[in-house]
């Protein structure tokens, strides 16, 4: 039961390179503010039991300053944040979302658009698309650009790293890389309607092999996504059900961006 | 000729769904109520001459107080409902629509932060300040109640809904476009969600001006800026806040509504308008008004930890200074709200480092409360109960600030339960605390008598381990993975039993909060064994003690001459002037005469603003055109004070 429970608490779980970095972040930064943060609550608590009335503990009415006192605590503040801040810099850079991963393995592009409010994947290499679940292999990185054609969403992925928003008419990207195999929530975490807390897909992370033969089915399956299909896809429908597409539109993911920045009836 | 006469309203904006009929059912009765009350005693004169109009800001503060206590109650009706949704009732058929559930806790925020906190400050503030600087008044008392009944107004405004047109915003509680655009919201509620705002902020607006120049021109003579009472100096800094923020909320609202009303296009990509402008303005004004919130908090404790310690403020000096580095570095912090927007490397960085940098002078405030407390002699009374609960849950909630402040860090956070817990931990422990602190140490100056302290204690205990209870699992739930705002979710999470543990925590801070309401009616029932003679209850250290408990209405008979720091406790000390000790000589006092003034003009601002959300021409037009009618008549009025002989002060003096 409870090791259920902290398997569960995917933060501190991760299955990816980027979410590792970060949850090595997230305690190494906890970790520097528990030295300012515990003597202050010590004393707190110390010097409110000590010097409560009636227990005759000495009393100066009139002390109320103390230079060096104040000057320490101020230097342990300083040399705090002048570390958490250089942290705050180099993660910053070295965790940029923009910043596509080094590596060997030949990378994937996932194209992902919000809609209202589903997930719809673009694989433009492998022209196939898919709705609510992606797949790709593990140790691979991938791109993945982002836009929405619905009000702005958030695209996360907990266990492999975050997180990222989709906003129409713009591209934002994201790159990460599964470590491990499995299956992985994500969802939208930024409020865009009526349907957003349907807005969960899963992310499978498999072996190449296992990549591999998906890609073969999907490409079997019936559903192609043309451009009218699309227009029928992005009208607003609540917890979708996974879809596949053996092919779509050219420059499908283009238009759509394209879609935001010309006047409405030039659509 | 209806869409004339009535602009977009029709029959199909009267109630029709369980709450909005249940709502104008309660809001009908309890008119009715206060109604019957009045007639029956015969107080309709009383109330409209005594409270009403007046310009007094003790009563200005009382009247806030109460309407923040029943949007608290407002506020925490939504807050159950949003636990219960998530604990119990999704996906059965008890539970709330989708859409319902967006509206209550788009509604929640709003109103906790604007109508709640931001009313309980301005209540205390003017009760407090003008005592503490040793005034009579405050520098424009007609703007005060006009700031009093814009707040109202706004108040009224943002539970219209219920009554006409049926759905509030469903937006969360900052409205980003495109979701707050026409396309996606085309109904009612944003436009009702923006002039609630645009109206309670013009208030806000006028009450910073007000206040601030209140601060720096009427305090008593020889009161030096670095004399003057801490709670002075915070809320001097968050009206420094409100009045560089708020014309940004003013503006960045005025543009939402122009692309609603007329097609603009600011913050829909089309013809290259921008969501992410409209996020970053929002957030200006947004990360300010935290701290509009926060300070005075801080300046209550200040005040509290040192009166009950009995001793001076430990580093007066470094205290002011935090405060002023605080409210510099929230105007240049804004961004850490999106890191997950795209913006570089560098440019989250910045507002990362920013943002860290605020611990500083947050950390010299608390170094000074903690050497308050060192070789002093203290009290333990419920105001310093408030403070250690304070302690403990701002450490806690800062720590998770400054983690967030942490870009990769952040972008795992965003948006989760995390974050929400995070807020909550400021917002409650920190503002929210201090306010209730601030009330149990001010409360036997308004009223002469203390209140019960057993069950405030209890009260505190139910509030701090309530609020633990209900926090702690929203902060592990982010771990998670779990996201802020969802009306529904997996079983297979494996979330619903902390979501369960997190509702009973609510439920604990429930039976606190009803134990305070009954504390009030104990106390009240037991007054005279409490009562407070002298006005002096807590051997306090500055000048709202000086005087009686509750103050005459002119504050003070002669107004005190300030020589040094905690002026009423070095006079105690026997450094009294020797002028103002044994013999009394009463002057003649100006004070303001009473005004329905600020009733008319908010009444009519109120009615351009319901005009506008229905698309009334005229009723707009006449709103707009009365307003500045009214404003142009009271500006003609010459004859605004009027005059109390100092004979007359003589015998009211003698006569207490």
């Amino acid at each position: 039961m409870f090791s259920f429970f902290i398997n569960n608490i995917a933060v501190l779980n991760p299955k990816g390179l980027i979410a590792g970095e970060q949850k090595d972040l997230i305690i190494r930064v906890v970790s520097l503010m528990l030295i300012a943060v515990v003597p202050a609550l010590v004393m707190t608590f110390l010097f409110a039991w000590k010097y409560r009335a009636g227990n005759n503990s000495k009393y100066t009415p009139n002390f109320d300053k103390n230079g060096l006192l104040q000057f320490a605590w101020l230097a342990v503040l300083c040399v705090v944040i002048i570390m958490l801040g250089t942290i705050a810099w180099k993660s910053s850079h070295a965790l940029d979302p923009r910043k596509p991963i080094v590596s060997n393995t030949k990378p994937i592009t996932i194209q992902v658009v919000a809609l209202q409010w589903k997930w719809l994947f673009i694989y433009p290499e492998q022209n196939i698309a898919t709705i609510n679940y992606i797949q790709f292999p593990i140790n691979t990185p991938i791109n993945f650009e982002i836009t929405a054609d619905a009000p702005m969403n958030s695209f996360w992925i907990p266990q492999l790293g975050g997180q990222m928003y989709a906003m129409n008419g713009m591209k934002t990207s994201l790159h990460l890389q599964a470590s491990e195999a499995g299956e992985y929530r994500g969802m939208s975490t930024n409020i865009s309607g009526e349907g957003f807390a349907g807005m969960r897909f899963t992310a499978k992370a498999s072996s190449a092999k296992d990549f591999n033969t998906w890609l073969v089915s999907v490409k079997k399956s019936s559903k192609l996504l043309s451009m009218a299909e699309y227009d029928m896809l992005a009208k607003p429908s609540k917890n979708n059900a996974q879809v596949t597409y053996a092919s779509t539109e050219d420059n499908l993911f283009s238009n759509i961006i394209m879609k935001f920045t010309m006047p409405e009836h030039m659509h | 000729m209806q869409e004339l006469i009535f602009g977009k309203l029709t029959l199909a904006a009267l109630p029709h769904e369980w709450y909005t009929w249940g709502a104008t059912i309660s809001i009908a009765l309890g008119g009715l109520g206060v109604a019957g009350i009045l007639t029956y005693y015969k107080r309709w004169k009383w109330i409209w001459n005594e409270w009403l109009t007046s310009t007094d800001p003790k009563k200005i503060g009382i009247i806030y107080i109460i309407v923040a206590a029943l949007m608290l109650f407002r506020g925490a009706l939504d807050a159950g409902m949003i636990w219960a949704q998530q604990a119990f009732l999704a996906g059965t058929p008890l539970g709330l629509s989708s859409t319902h559930f967006q509206e209550i806790f788009t509604a929640h925020g709003t109103i906790m932060i604007f109508f709640v906190t931001m009313g309980f400050m301005f209540g205390l503030m003017n009760y407090i300040l003008p005592l503490q600087i040793g005034a009579r008044d405050v520098a424009f008392p007609f703007l005060n109640t006009l700031s009093l009944w814009l707040y109202i107004a706004g108040v009224i405004f943002i539970n219209l809904f219920f009554v006409i047109g049926g759905s509030f915003a469903a937006t969360g509680w900052l409205a980003y476009p495109p979701l707050s655009g026409l396309e996606y919201s085309p109904g009612v509620g944003v436009d009702y969600w923006i002039w609630s705002l645009q109206i309670s902020g013009l208030g806000s607006l006028l009450g910073g001006i007000n206040l601030l120049v209140t601060i720096l021109k009427m305090r008593a003579p020889g009161m030096t800026l670095m004399k003057m009472p801490m709670f002075v100096w915070a809320s001097l800094c968050s009206m420094v806040l409100i009045i560089s923020a708020f014309p940004l909320l003013t503006a960045t609202l005025v543009l939402l509504s122009l692309d609603r009303l007329i097609g603009t296009h600011f913050f829909t990509s089309n013809l290259g308008g921008n969501p992410m402008m409209y996020v970053n303005l929002i957030w200006m004004w947004g990360h300010p008004e935290v701290y509009i919130l926060m300070l005075p908090s801080f300046g209550i404790f200040s005040e509290v930890v040192s009166t009950f310690s009995q001793k001076r403020l430990f580093g007066y000096r470094s205290t002011v200074l935090g405060l002023f580095g605080i409210t510099l570095l929230s105007m240049l912090v804004w961004l850490h709200h999106f890191f997950t927007m795209g913006a570089g490397a560098n440019v989250n960085a910045f507002f990362g480092i920013m943002t860290m940098i605020i611990a500083i002078p947050t950390g010299a405030l608390v170094f000074n409360w903690i050497f308050t407390m060192f070789r002093g002699r203290i009290i333990f009374r419920s105001p310093m109960f408030w403070f250690l609960g304070f302690f403990s849950t701002f450490t806690f909630g800062g720590m998770a600030g400054v983690l967030m402040a942490t870009p990769p860090a952040d972008f795992q956070l965003h948006n989760s339960l995390f974050l929400v817990a995070h807020f909550h931990t400021m917002v409650i422990g920190g503002a929210l605390f201090g306010i209730f602190a601030g009330f149990t140490y001010w409360f036997p100056k308004v009223t002469g008598f203390k209140l019960n302290e057993r069950l405030g204690k209890s009260a505190f205990w139910c509030w701090i381990i309530g609020f633990f209870v209900s926090f702690v699992p929203l902060y592990i739930l982010g771990f998670m993975g779990a996201t802020r705002r969802l009306d529904q979710y997996d079983l297979s999470t494996g979330w619903q039993p902390l979501f369960i543990i997190s509702a009973s925590g609510f439920a604990i801070i429930t039976c606190g909060a009803a134990l305070q309401v009954l504390q009030i009616i104990l106390s009240i029932k037991q007054r005279k064994q409490n009562m407070d003679t002298n006005g002096d209850p807590w051997n306090g250290r500055t000048l709202e003690w000086f005087t009686s408990s509750p103050p005459p209405f002119y504050n003070f008979a002669i107004i005190p001459k300030v020589n040094t720091r905690d002026a009423f406790w070095e006079m105690k000390q026997g450094v009294r002037d020797k002028e103002q000790g044994s013999e009394k000589k009463y002057e003649d006092i100006i004070m303001p005469k009473n005004t329905a003034m600020g009733i008319y003009l908010s009444a009519l601002v109120f009615l351009a603003g319901f005009a506008i959300v229905w698309h009334i021409v005229w009723l707009a037009v006449l709103g707009i055109i009365g307003s500045i009618a009214c404003v142009i008549i009271r500006a003609l009025d010459e004859e605004t004070e009027y005059v109390i002989p100092a004979a007359e002060v003589a015998r009211m003096e003698a006569k207490k």
